[in-house]
């Protein structure tokens, strides 16, 4: 039960919040002209990363709006949360996997 | 009844306050502040019970929740399976019996309340012994808001077995008076017999409070029996103390066999002598303690056997001033007796004779491990220390902080050192002021001579069949070595293959010295082994107070239309639709469902049908973008509506799945009403506001769900004109197909009720839906039912709606669709745009697995037989030329996805998805049915009024 900062409401319940997928895979500006394998790994394809991780999640039980972060996918903290349209953050440091000591 | 091991005064129970209370349908008589367990040591009752596989007797072990043997069933006041006599308060009334490990659930409701409370706090101090006592007082001077939880009947922790002082005086009125100072604190919540027992992330713990089990039968019904607290502290210290851990040797598992602090907590604590004649095996000097403390109260202590060559010369002259014999380098090799132990059999550890010294009481100490497991929980690291013998938390948490026995304190001043010192630092953490509680002062410690790290003594025949590890799960030493034989290192493989630790008590004496016993039998130290993951629930933890009031109704929300009562008063019979209940057919008396469905339905097609049809998913899209958002989502052009026209509509997904469908009207240039199903109304809220949220933010739109402020009826068949002419025409509504066209909407008024009406059919014939707000939904149903009634106007449910659009061919997306199916393989081309450059879905629709010929795609059945309802689910198959199944594996087609009688057709049809199932048009395929081979027609799936003549009437 992590406490997940939504970018308008400020720390909430993490039940209050829906995952959705990974960031930063926009729809392609013009889907007719890819080739069935390209418009395959955007319809089909996400990353499977160990570590920082952005990705879009929906305060779908609050303010109902979407925003993304970046999860650390090891200890499964968040790192940071930032608007749609905002870019990627660049982490001040490799996230650490697990608890601290 | 006397309870003859009862000293004659001192402890924390309540002499005056005497109980009556049954066990093994024995009467007894304990006191207020009596566990079970107390009580009947009082009365020298040491048998609680008989073990799960082998049936040997087992008595008390220990004083609290890590006794890993006595089991009871609690009866009365209310079955309660699986507790311990040691943490079983009595009272009057209270009716138990030992278990053989395994309890029996309550066969009757249980009619107690059960709650949960959220707490915010800076400081969550677990456990109220003197770390953290000391913790909790330095948080409350500084203005901190302090949780202090503690899982006994009141605070003290391992002071209430001792006879411990501090500054000057008894422990306990240091304890009584910062519980006072806490009490009057106005930002601190103290709480007893609440136990923590799971921490989670960013400082969340649960904990689970028993408000009313200790007063039995007298409890009042108001207040809850148990109380779950969500906890989110800023920070946490875990001050749990230690567990004194067992020897393990042969026989061990007798009755009167226990923990040596144990023993000291019933003396001292509850003034119960656990015997009269006790021998004390000891690895470390803590357990001469309890030699002495037992001997100054009367018990005759034949013997300290303790397993180091050298003993504490402190201890060794106190034993010598009581005429206690001390045997150094010795150790207990087994026990005589049979539902108590009778001797303790003693031998030097470099072997020699054995001696049987009589005894009923035997006292073990192995040393003490931390209770870590809070801090296991939250992913400590934890690391063997070996001049200890205990695994230590290697540091602390981010926000976490150990302290006291459960960080490795031996000392009562350390403990009450480090409690202060660990709420000071978080305090500072959280940029508090830090008002410092000066340390009490402690008498002297004797100096600790080194503990020695026994955890099994070797029987003198070499048989480790009856040295017990974990004695709820009746695992021996012996397990111990054929999971090792078997190839077994982990202890996480030798838990499961043995079972250690998995019982009620979760290893909590038996875990660390499977450790141990692991190590000794592979070579290394128990630091190359480790321990088992620490999980919740510390201690078990009642289903009933987990669902605390989300119950019965409660569990899962019901949702009702408008119109229930009149539903129920009709004779509905419900279906659950999601959290909906919706009618599915209304019998009349003597009808069965096919009765029922079949009348229903030829109302619909021969005279008039009514629908409640509100649960209905209804999304109000406003916005000047409104048109571009929804033609962006739906296959087909909705920008293209007309005001007071209705569009048919299906969405994708990107990969060109049906994921809804339904009517859109167009309410005004800038504003659609947007249906779907009853099921997906949630999903495609979600799904437009996740496309115009993440993908097109610039789309002026805004969404909002209308599905329970508009009631929905649709009045269906030949003569719902003549119903909605009567209603509605004094308002000025003209029914007649030229002045009302299928598929568009007009606004009225009935009554001073706005309606909104739309001829949208979902079964071919004739109808409108009847749109208005839900507070006028009962009046306005009540008017078409009266004026339909000359035509026999019929309420019909689900079933019969299902099966008039089945008729037609009208998938029901999630039934006749699984998520792999497009609107080409439903035969909806036609509501695919060609003209729109691209929507979500498009591209996928040219892939070329899509593109393929044998997709499957929805088709008609009609059992040639004409009775034969096709279970739905089933397979369909092709015969080989021989008239036979082809050889197995069956190459399937595809399957039924729906199945009914049809009025109309005099006949049973189905859907379903077959394979190139279009191309196979008047083929003949077959269905397994039970066993036997049903041969079906395949057909278009529109079987009623292909044509569409219907429909205007
Ligand atoms: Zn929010």
């Amino acid at each position: 039960m992590q406490m997940i900062r939504c970018p308008w409401c400020g720390p909430r319940e993490e039940v209050e919040f829906h995952y959705g997928g990974q960031a930063h895979v926009p729809y392609p500006a013009e889907p007719a002209a890819l080739s069935d394998e390209e418009w395959a790994h955007y319809v089909f394809f996400r990353d499977n990363t160990r570590g920082a991780f952005a990705e879009r999640w929906s305060h779908s039980a609050g303010c109902r709006r979407w925003f993304n972060a970046l999860r650390d996918t090891v200890s499964y903290r968040f790192l940071a949360v930032y608007r749609p349209g905002d870019p990627r953050p660049v982490l001040d440091q490799t996230p650490t996997a697990g608890a601290s000591s | 009844m006397s309870a003859p091991f009862r000293t004659a005064s001192g402890g924390r129970v309540e002499r005056s306050v005497p109980v009556s209370f049954t066990f093994g349908g024995t009467s007894y008589e304990g006191l207020r502040g009596d566990t079970l367990a107390s009580a009947l040591l009082a009365h020298g009752v040491h048998q609680v019970t008989t073990s799960i596989k082998l049936g040997r007797p087992r008595g008390v072990g220990a004083a609290w929740a890590e006794d890993p043997s006595s089991l009871v069933q609690v009866e009365e006041p209310f079955p309660d399976p699986m507790q311990l006599a040691t943490t079983t308060e009595v009272f009057d009334g209270l009716v138990a019996h030992g278990v053989p490990g395994q309890g029996r659930l309550a066969d009757i409701g249980d009619s107690a309340r059960y709650d949960s409370r959220h707490l915010h706090v800076d400081l969550l101090v677990v456990g109220a012994g003197p770390a953290g006592v000391q913790a909790a007082l330095t948080a409350a001077r500084s203005g901190a808001r302090v949780a202090l939880v503690d899982e006994q009947s009141e605070p003290g922790g391992s002071l209430l077995g001792t006879t411990d002082l501090v500054d000057g005086r008894p422990a306990l009125e240091w304890v009584g008076d910062a519980a006072a100072e806490l009490a009057a604190a106005p930002e601190v919540v103290h709480l007893q017999r609440t136990t923590v027992f799971g921490v989670y992330d960013d400082g969340f713990a649960l904990a689970v409070e028993r408000r009313t089990d200790h007063l039995g039968g007298a409890a009042p019904r108001e207040v809850s029996r148990q109380r779950v607290w969500r906890i989110r502290a800023r920070r946490t210290v875990v001050a749990t103390g230690a567990h004194e851990r067992p020897v393990v040797f042969t026989d061990n598992d007798r009755p009167g066999t226990m923990l040596a602090g144990s023993a000291r907590t019933f003396l001292h604590r509850y003034g119960v002598l656990a015997g009269t004649r006790a021998v004390v095996l000891t690895t470390n000097d803590s357990a001469y303690r309890a030699a002495v403390e037992l001997a100054d109260a009367g018990v005759e202590v034949a013997a300290v056997v303790d397993t180091r060559p050298q003993v504490p010369a402190h201890w060794a002259a106190e034993c010598a001033g009581r005429g206690i014999e001390v045997r150094s380098g010795s150790a207990v090799v087994g026990t005589r007796g049979t539902d108590r132990v009778t001797h303790a059999r003693v031998a030097a550890r470099d072997g020699g004779a054995v001696d049987d010294v009589a005894c009923d009481l035997l006292l073990v100490s192995g040393g003490w491990n931390p209770a870590v497991h809070l801090y296991s929980q939250a992913r400590g690291k934890l690391a063997f220390d070996t001049s200890l013998g205990a695994f230590l938390p290697t540091g602390r948490l981010d926000d976490l902080l150990v302290a006291g026995a459960a960080a490795g304190a031996q000392e009562l001043a350390t403990c009450l050192r480090q409690g202060g010192a660990a709420s000071a630092t978080a305090l500072v953490e959280l940029g508090l002021d830090v008002v410092p509680v000066p340390v009490p002062s402690t008498p002297a410690a004797p100096p600790v001579t080194a503990p020695d790290l026994v955890w099994t003594v070797p029987d003198v025949d070499g048989d480790t069949s009856r040295q017990f590890v974990d004695l709820q799960r009746d695992a021996t030493v012996a397990d111990v070595q054929r999971a090792l034989g078997a190839g077994l290192r982990s202890p996480e493989h030798v838990k499961r293959y043995t079972t250690i630790g998995t019982a009620h008590d979760q290893g909590k004496t038996s875990g660390v010295v499977t450790s141990g016993i692991i190590a000794e039998l592979l070579g290394g130290g128990p630091d190359d082994v480790g321990t088992t993951t620490f999980r919740p629930p510390y201690t078990p933890v009642a289903f009933a107070t987990l669902a605390g009031r989300d119950r019965g109704q409660l569990f899962d929300p019901v949702r009702t239309t408008a119109l229930h009562d009149w539903h129920v008063r009709a004779g509905a019979v419900w279906e659950d639709v999601g959290q909906w209940k919706r009618p599915r057919y209304y019998p009349l008396a003597g009808e069965d469902v096919e009765t029922a469905v079949l009348r229903e339905c030829a109302a619909a097609r021969t005279g008039v049908g009514i629908l409640d049809g509100s649960t209905l998913g209804k999304i109000d899209v406003q916005g000047p973008d409104a048109g571009e958002l929804l033609d962006r989502l739906y296959t087909n052009l909705m920008s293209s509506l007309a005001v007071g026209k209705v569009r048919y509509g299906v969405m994708c997904g990107a990969d060109g799945m049906v994921i809804d469908d339904g009517t859109v009207l167009r309410v005004a240039e800038d504003r659609f009403l947007v249906m779907t199903t009853t099921g997906g109304a949630a999903k495609v809220l979600d799904w437009m506001e996740e496309w115009h949220q993440t993908e097109w933010p610039e789309l002026g739109v805004h969404l909002a769900s209308v599905t329970e402020q508009w009631s929905a009826f649709p009045v269906v068949g030949p003569r719902s004109r003549d119903v909605i002419q009567a209603v509605f025409g004094p308002s000025g509504v003209d029914a007649a197909n030229e002045a009302f066209g299928f598929m568009t909407w007009q606004d009225t008024v009935l009554d001073g009720a706005p309606v909104r009406l739309a001829r949208i059919s979902f079964s071919g014939e004739l109808a409108w839906e009847v749109h208005v707000s839900s507070w006028h939904a009962v009046a306005v149903w009540e008017r078409l039912v009266e004026a339909g009634r000359p035509y026999g106007i019929t309420p019909y449910g689900t079933e019969t709606m299902h099966v008039l659009r089945a008729e037609k061919g009208y998938p029901i997306i999630g039934q006749d669709t699984d998520g792999t199916v497009t609107p080409q393989d439903l035969g909806m081309a036609w509501v695919v745009s060609k003209k729109k450059p691209d929507f979500v879905g498009k591209r996928s629709f040219a892939r070329a697995d899509n593109l393929r010929e044998d997709r499957k795609q929805l088709v008609g059945l009609l059992p040639v037989d004409r009775t034969t309802v096709l279970p739905e689910g089933s397979q369909v198959v092709e015969l080989a030329e021989s008239g036979e199944l082809p050889p197995p594996p069956v190459p399937m087609l595809g399957h039924v996805t729906s199945s009914y009688r049809s009025a109309h057709l005099e006949r049973p049809f189905a859907l379903a998805l077959v394979k190139g199932g279009r191309a196979r048009a008047g083929q003949l395929v077959h269905v397994p049915v039970k066993g036997r081979l049903v041969a079906v027609e395949v057909t278009g799936p529109v079987l009623v009024d292909p044509e569409g003549a219907r429909r205007d009437g």
